[in-house]
């Protein structure tokens, strides 16, 4: 056996454990992790890397599969037996009734879906180890992001929908701790207030999706009687075949409620809101949650579920797909921060995967979701190195010319974002291009309906504008002269020049090797709390921080408040601020990550060397590394519905003009932001003053979202940046109205249902009161009447009461006579 | 000692109120003790009879019990004549449907005993009391003669109204006096439904009525004019006297609002038991002692139960989502999770059925670890308004942690206990196989959505954004309190994942029930 061939007895065994490595790394490090030396860090990104380690080796099996045409969809319930009975302990348990059990489904899309979740995660755990330096909780956040990927892995591997359900939801919980990461530590003022709003957005807005999916899944449940995919998929197909090739009504029902939960999970209109206030979590948490899960994991479920959306489900999520990715698209070219600009093209760029499913290109959504999670990853994680070099400044109005201090993640972002662009031989390039394809391909091909039209016109136009903003990023923020303070910025710790400083403290330790003792003086002080070595360390520090900053001397300052914060102590003055240092470089662990994440952002498209050849040859498509493991075949086996591949005549004709419109509208986007900000930002603000001027009323609606946060009621950034003036107060909203309707019936329920309650109680008391008074008078006036007649009687039947026996037989027996015959008588 | 077993579990307490009644009242530490062994050993007896006593049936047993007379299978029985004039016995056993109630019954007054030693008012006739509940509560879980199940359901009633009206908060004697008038109520229509049971039948052993019922000789026809009242049916009129009765307790949507004041005002220990196990009276009665008297009444309203139930799950969760105090707002909670009892049962399925003795357990582990949890705070600040305090997360963090797991266990996040059991009466829901049901499903999903949505907002208002500078010298929560959740919160998350190890138990019970009352099993 060759060593890259599946090996069922060995290979679940492994993928199992590189599934539960980050679950008992979370175990150690919420008990232990405080304790262990570096706050555990090292521990769970070691055990990240096996994971990664193990994903990676399994994913080259299934290439190695795809490329002697082997099959590869592994079950280790039939292959291994092993399952996870999860309802009953076992089918004798069940006694008739269906039991729910699990196994791990590994095939060709969980394969690739799995090593990029791997990658990405544990360059996001070496990212971290430099960019959460300083965090306070430090610990606790290197435990929840092994427990999202935790989540994330389990999500992949599940072999049927409801493990995938469970594991879903888990993220969701995973995501709510992290997006509210800041709202614990008060220090982050700005994201404090932010991520403690946020972090329940995003929770509840993804639930609604969330129990769309339930509902749909249940439907399945309903009409299959089974939750597995497989098995799912192979029912689906004998229904339509059973209903005459038509799809029945109950599965577009339940297709469309399935499709909900992506909606939800995956960030499209409208349930989109969440994502762009996801960006209060730290910026490592956005590129897990815009890169490998999360978001990725709405479209993988497409992706799974793909049979068993009917035609009318997909015309639905075409549309959807399409019209968030040009909306999306739209925003993102008005937005200034950094982090929002990324944000909103995660949305449009979801929007595109979501869209090929719906026009039938499911091999080209899931490209797209492979490729886009790596170059995203690498662009969230390089907007954090950027964020971090510019001292926590997010607003891309204040930077510029950034590529002089930060070469290497200039570099990366740079490869990242000509990926994102679509620009030939860089990976998004292959996967955009197939999606545009696919459109184009319906389109010519004769299947005419709304959806393919829509989106053959409406993606190259929000390709366009990503090609544009995503430009228009490089342009600000890279080029130019470096401008810090150009515009207020919230994000400038104006009010806590301690945290501030404390921030920068980190490139200190890691930018410059002079500084380790100092650094690590600073380290032991964090984490242990030796107070009382505070003023030993500080002016040593104090001495060396001046130096390296040309008299900017924030780091000691800040590194002196630091050790009083911990401490408890109120931050006393000092001087220097972070605003008027260049920026610098990120450390070391920082970098690597990025530039792992940056080749696979620019090879992810045809990195399998064999394939090398052929993906140069860039116009013909079906030949990179994922077209070749990935197909309908390969996911779905014989029930893949081959009947909607179109194939043909139209095909040719579709391959230029797609090339041809990707070409265009990536050069027209790169060209427009040269145009606009590639030449001097003075000259930049004048032009695009010039078109908002011209725009209007219109540029308004578009830079305020269309307003759609404010209809749901959750307008958190316009709530924040509203302070001081008049809070932004919902009137009417989703959120308002659920408010107020608690509240009314709250009200009812005091006031109504238990009024009611109480007029009972009450009455009864009135009645008792009444009674008693009826008691003193007539009750007891009747029993003391009663013993009037009673002894009038007595005197009367003390005659009957003679002591002779046969008298008192003879009563009893005419008493008894009597009262026979008056039960008989009635 | 194994076939008294039972015996042993109910009447220890009993044993150890009577020494503490005997101890001075100035030995505190002794009562404590003695309280803490009384409900120690119960608990250890019925963990080891759970998982090690308790044999696993199958349809096989259940056809052999069935023949012996005993059509609930029901085992450690035991069965002395105790008053015999009338035909009472002191009748005893435990099936699939009991056994994990008794169990939790056992736990969570162990529990409500360790939550008590925080309480400085807590003295020898609080012990006394609490331990005189215990007996009630677990009786009722085991018996299966009805005049027993009726005398041990006025036990618990006793004790609980004391222990509101004396140790309770400042308006403990208006809620005392309406927890106590609305489960006589209650319990004053029992009695007449099981008078009337007994005037028909003969006997008030629960198999053997069940047996009559299921085989349609339990019709009221030994009573004046066939059983016909009113123009109504014997069996309505048993069916829904006992429905009543027990729905009280659960509570139902109308019947509920006794449930917000006497939590509001009873001391933590008593909210956890109340909340934890004293509802779940309500739901298991149902499944004991009302649906399998009239079956043929069941199956009529099944869909009125079910109504019921939404309109509980619904309703509760949006009263909760305006409540401004912390302990009320749990309190709806209770009422939004427990409609789930009955959404289950009035589907009718295995899966609904299933979920909804289920959801009884699991609900009273996460609902009692909520209590908990809003006592801890309670007794820091004395008060409860969820807008007065902030940031919490930042000055007691463990506490926070906790708190997060008990409040995503309460929301039915997947992976926890909550989970299983709402997808599962969902799913049951669904199965019946009949559009009206289908609505019920889709309009019970708002309530997942917006008890969410409570408990993350409240979530936010007590624990994340500014810390509150009043509160900053709290104390990180204590070992007590420590001890008192983390069993709780961790069944939460072991039947979270591991289900079986309550399903295996009351399947067999669960199909067998669904076969006595004439349906799919």
């Amino acid at each position: 056996m060759h060593f890259l061939e599946f090996n069922p007895q060995q290979d679940f065994h492994l993928l199992f454990l590189s599934f539960v490595l980050p679950l008992v790394g979370y175990t150690i490090q919420i008990f232990f992790g405080k304790k262990l030396p570096r706050r555990g860090d090292w521990l769970l990104t070691s055990f990240m890397f096996v994971a990664m380690s193990i994903t990676v080796l399994m994913f080259a099996k299934s290439l190695w599969a795809a490329y002697h045409g082997q099959e590869f969809r592994h079950h280790s319930g039939h292959e291994a037996g092993l399952w996870f009975h999860w309802l009953y302990s076992s089918d004798a348990a069940a006694a008739g009734t269906p039991n729910v059990s699990a196994a791990i489904y590994y095939d060709s899309l969980g394969a690739a879906m799995y090593a990029v979740v791997g990658i990405v995660s544990f360059c996001v755990h070496l990212f971290s180890i430099g960019y959460m330096a300083q965090d306070k909780r430090y610990h606790i956040f290197f435990a929840n992001i092994s427990l999202f990927t935790f989540a994330m892995l389990g999500l992949v591997l599940s072999d049927n929908i409801l493990f995938l359900f469970i594991f879903w939801e888990l993220m969701g919980l995973m995501s709510y701790l992290l997006i509210g990461h800041f709202s614990h530590d008060p220090s982050q003022s700005y994201f404090h207030r932010w991520a403690t709003q946020a972090c329940k957005k995003a929770f509840l807005t993804t639930r609604v999706g969330d129990t769309c999916l339930l509902i749909g899944m249940v439907i399945f449940y309903q009409h299959f009687g089974t939750f597995n995919f497989t098995e799912l998929w192979r029912l689906a197909q004998e229904e339509v075949a059973r209903n005459g090739g038509q799809y029945p009504t109950w599965m577009t029902v339940a297709g469309l409620f399935v499709f909900g939960g992506t909606v939800g999970k995956s960030a499209q209109f409208p349930l989109h809101i969440w994502l762009p206030d996801a960006m209060a979590g730290p910026t490592p948490v956005s590129a897990m949650i815009h890169a490998a899960t999360m978001v990725a994991a709405g479209v993988f479920l497409l992706g799974r579920t793909y049979p068993l959306m009917s035609p009318e489900v997909l015309s639905v999520v075409a549309a959807t797909g399409t019209f968030t990715a040009l909306f999306a698209a739209s925003i993102g070219t008005t937005a200034n921060d950094l982090k929002a600009v990324l944000a909103w093209s995660t949305i449009s760029q979801l929007g595109f995967m979501v869209a090929a499913v719906g026009l039938g290109g499911v091999v080209a959504g899931m490209f797209h979701m492979v490729t886009h999670a790596f170059f995203k990853a690498c662009l969230f994680l390089s907007a954090g190195s950027v964020i971090h070099g510019c001292h926590h400044e997010q607003d891309m109005r204040n930077m510029g010319g950034v590529r002089k201090y930060m070469p290497v993640t200039f570099a990366c972002m740079l490869a990242s974002t000509i990926a994102i662009a679509g620009i030939p031989f860089f990976s998004g390039f292959y996967s955009k291009d197939m999606i545009i394809l696919r459109a184009w391909e319906n389109v010519l091909g004769g299947h005419f309906d709304g959806a393919s039209f829509f989106a053959a016109v409406a993606l190259p136009v929000a390709a366009c504008l990503t090609a544009f903003y995503m430009f228009r990023l490089i342009f600000m923020t890279f080029f130019g002269e470096y401008r810090p303070g150009t515009v207020p910025s919230p994000f400038a710790h104006h009010g806590g020049h301690d945290d501030h400083a404390h921030g920068d403290h980190g490139h200190d330790e890691h930018g410059h090797a002079e500084h380790a003792h100092a650094g690590h003086g600073h380290d032991e002080h964090a984490s242990h709390g030796h107070g009382h070595d505070h003023a030993k360390h500080a002016p040593a520090v104090h001495a060396h921080a001046a130096k390296a900053h040309d008299g900017h001397g924030h780091g000691a300052h800040g590194h002196a408040d630091h050790g009083h914060a911990d401490h408890g102590h109120a931050a006393h003055g000092h001087g220097g601020h972070g605003e008027h240092a260049k920026p610098h470089e990120s450390p070391l662990p920082m970098l690597i990550a990025l530039c792992v994440l940056a080749t696979l952002g620019v090879f992810g498209g045809h990195f399998w060397p064999a394939d090398l050849g052929h993906s140069l040859a860039f116009w013909h498509h079906a030949h990179t590394w994922f077209e070749t493991s990935v197909t309908l075949e390969s996911l779905y086996g014989a029930s893949a519905p081959i009947e909607r591949e179109l194939l043909g005549h139209a095909g040719h004709t579709a391959h230029i003009v797609a090339l041809s419109v990707s070409l265009t509208v990536a050069s027209l986007g790169i060209l427009i932001a040269y145009l606009i900000y590639g030449r001097g930002w003075e000259r930049s603000q004048r032009i695009a003053g010039k078109i908002t001027g011209a725009l209007g009323d219109i540029y308004g609606v578009i830079k305020n979202k269309y307003y759609v946060d404010e209809a749901v009621g959750c307008a958190i950034v316009v709530d924040l940046e509203a302070k001081g003036n008049k809070r932004y107060e919902p009137d009417v909203s989703v959120i308002g109205g659920s408010v107020a309707l608690g509240r009314a019936l709250s009200w009812v329920d005091k006031n109504i249902v238990d009024g009611l309650v109480n007029l009972v109680g009450r009455t009864g008391r009135a009645i008792g009161v009444g009674s008693s008074h009826f008691d003193r008078v007539v009750v007891d006036g009747a029993v003391n009447g009663v013993g009037l007649i009673t002894q009038t009687f007595g005197s009367v039947v003390r005659l009957l009461q003679s002591g002779r026996v046969q008298q008192y037989a003879t009563f009893a027996v005419f008493g008894g006579l009597f009262l026979a015959a008056w039960l008989i008588l009635l | 000692m194994q076939d008294q077993i039972l015996t042993w579990i109910t009447f220890l307490p009993l044993l150890g109120m009577g020494l503490i009644l005997l101890i001075p009242k100035t030995s505190l530490n002794l009562i404590k003790g003695v309280s803490l062994a009384a409900t120690f050993v119960p608990m250890v007896l019925s963990t080891w009879l759970y998982f090690g006593g308790f044999k696993h049936l199958t349809p096989g047993d259940f056809d052999q019990a069935r023949m012996a007379g005993d059509i609930l299978a029901s085992q450690f029985v035991q069965r002395v004549p105790w008053i015999d004039s009338i035909g009472v016995e002191y009748y005893v056993g435990v099936d699939g449907l009991s056994i994990a109630l008794v169990w939790l019954t056992t736990i969570l007054l162990f529990i409500g005993v360790i939550a008590s030693f925080g309480m400085e008012k807590a003295g020898k006739a609080y012990y006394a009391l609490l331990l005189m509940l215990e007996v009630g509560i677990s009786g009722v879980f085991v018996s299966l003669d009805l005049f027993l199940f009726y005398v041990f359901w006025e036990i618990m009633l006793l004790p609980m109204y004391f222990l509101i009206g004396i140790w309770g908060g400042p308006r403990r004697e208006y809620a005392a006096i309406k927890f106590f008038l609305y489960t006589l109520a209650g319990s004053v229509l029992m009695l007449i439904a099981i008078v009337a049971l007994r005037l028909d039948s003969g006997t008030f052993s629960i198999p053997k009525l069940t047996e009559l019922a299921a085989q349609g000789k339990l019709l009221g026809a030994n009573l004046p004019a066939a059983g016909e009242l009113l123009g109504m049916k014997f069996t309505t009129w048993v069916f829904w006297f006992l429905f009543v009765g027990f729905a009280i307790k659960v509570p139902v949507f109308p019947f509920h609002t006794w449930l917000p004041d006497a939590h509001v005002e009873a001391p933590t220990p008593i909210s956890v038991i109340l909340a934890g196990i004293l509802l779940k009276l309500g739901g298991y009665g149902m499944l004991r002692a009302c649906f399998p008297f009239a079956p043929s009444a069941f199956h009529e309203f099944a869909y009125v139960l079910a109504i019921l139930g939404v309109i509980s799950i619904v309703y509760g969760a949006f009263v909760a989502l305006g409540q401004t105090d912390f302990k009320k707002m749990v309190a709806y909670s209770s009422v939004s999770h427990m409609g789930y009892v009955l959404l289950g049962m009035g589907a009718f399925t295995v899966w609904g059925m299933e979920g909804a003795v289920l959801q009884m357990f699991n609900h009273g582990t996460s609902s009692a670890a909520l209590f908990l949890i809003v006592g801890v705070i309670y007794d820091r600040a004395h008060h409860r308004d969820l807008n007065a305090f902030g940031g919490m997360s930042q000055i007691m963090p463990r506490y926070w942690a906790l708190t997060t797991l008990g409040f995503f266990a309460a929301l039915g996040l997947p992976g926890l206990a909550g989970f299983v059991s709402e997808a599962l009466t969902l799913i049951g829901a669904y199965q019946a196989g009949d559009a009206r049901f289908r609505t019920l499903v889709f309009i019970s999903l708002l309530g997942v959505v917006f008890t969410a949505a409570f408990l993350l907002w409240a979530m936010q208002r007590v624990f994340l954004g500014q810390k509150n500078p009043k509160y900053l010298d709290f104390e990180e929560i204590n070992f007590r309190e420590l001890v008192c959740q983390a069993p709780l919160l961790f069944l939460c998350i072991l039947f979270g994942i591991l289900p079986a190890y309550l399903l295996d138990w009351m399947h067999p019970s669960v199909q067998n029930l669904l076969a006595i009352l004439g349906g799919k099993a």
